[in-house]
């Protein structure tokens, strides 16, 4: 992410109105700095100078930079070549990595990204007022787990009635727990609760005719 | 592997100057120990110890790609 660049213009005002549009950012969100003072010069036309600016944007809170160079220092550090794309959309900071070996940063069930997205929500959040939620994906990986999680669902819930037996899934986090439970939330015969103390709060599964 | 410590060690407390890390390399084994100051020291372990976690994942998965073993430890 960019956060200085120069602006050009024929008035110190079209100079950081270049500078502006180049950053996408406005007037309240930054620092001018002056580097050239615009000159007409003789008849206008000798020894004119347009006006050049710095335009450096201010440290205010912003989540998108905050994950951005945090991350960018952590891959540097693991030596893995990848590239950073953040999003933010209402209050959701969307964070994607592409290159060419992301099974390092993905880890086995996920487990790295996981830890990665958790300690870059620490750090965004990290005296913030407001709370920015981070989801952190490589390669389509979420989309993918939770079909495999659906998948998962549906063949807990057949069993659950084929033996007509209470299934207990292993243990896994909030947002996949969720997953299985919004998947099988309208089945006709099984219902799902939840059981146990984080991290351990693993999905049950059972049938909806031996409730009572 | 030192640095990797630091760099999510300093981002997570608010006293990033008394972050100190230390290395020993014995063979494949990689020994880090993370000083913090004290009043930080919930910031890199967590309830339950989970960003401390966190922590262990990421290392594990750099570690893991240069074939080494990576432990870490917290102390006071």
């Amino acid at each position: 992410m960019i956060d200085k660049v120069i602006g050009t213009g024929r008035t110190v005002e079209d100079a950081v109105n270049d500078g502006l549009t180049q950053l996408a950012v406005t007037k309240e969100e930054v620092e001018v700095k002056i580097i050239q003072e615009p000159t007409a010069g003789v008849l206008g036309l000798f020894g004119k100078k347009e006006a050049i600016v710095e335009v450096t944007l201010l440290d205010l809170y912003n989540p998108e930079k905050i994950a951005y160079d945090f991350l960018t220092e952590i891959v540097e550090a693991m030596d893995v070549t990848c590239d950073i794309e953040t999003q933010l959309e209402e209050g959701v900071l969307n964070i994607e990595f592409s290159g060419p070996r992301m099974g390092i940063l993905i880890g086995r069930r996920g487990q790295t990204l996981d830890s990665l997205q958790y300690l870059t929500g620490l750090v965004v959040n990290k005296g913030g007022e407001s709370y920015t939620r981070v989801m952190l994906d490589t390669e389509n990986y979420r989309e993918k787990r939770k079909k495999t999680l659906e998948n998962l669902a549906d063949k807990i819930a057949s069993k659950a009635i084929r033996y007509r037996k209470k299934m207990i899934l292993e243990p896994m986090d909030p947002y996949e727990r969720r997953i299985i439970h919004s998947h099988l939330q309208d089945h006709a015969q099984v219902y799902t609760y939840s059981e146990g103390e984080d991290p351990y709060r693993k999905v049950v599964v059972m049938l909806k005719d031996e409730r009572q | 592997m030192k640095q990797l410590v630091n760099i999510i060690a300093k981002a997570l407390v608010d006293n990033p100057d008394q972050v100190i890390v230390t290395e020993t390399d014995e063979d494949n084994k990689i020994q880090l120990e993370l000083k913090v100051a004290s009043s930080d020291m919930g910031k890199v372990i967590g309830r339950q110890g989970r960003i401390a976690k966190a922590i262990r994942t990421v290392l594990k998965a750099s570690a893991t790609k240069e074939d080494k073993h990576v432990s870490l430890e917290i102390v006071d």
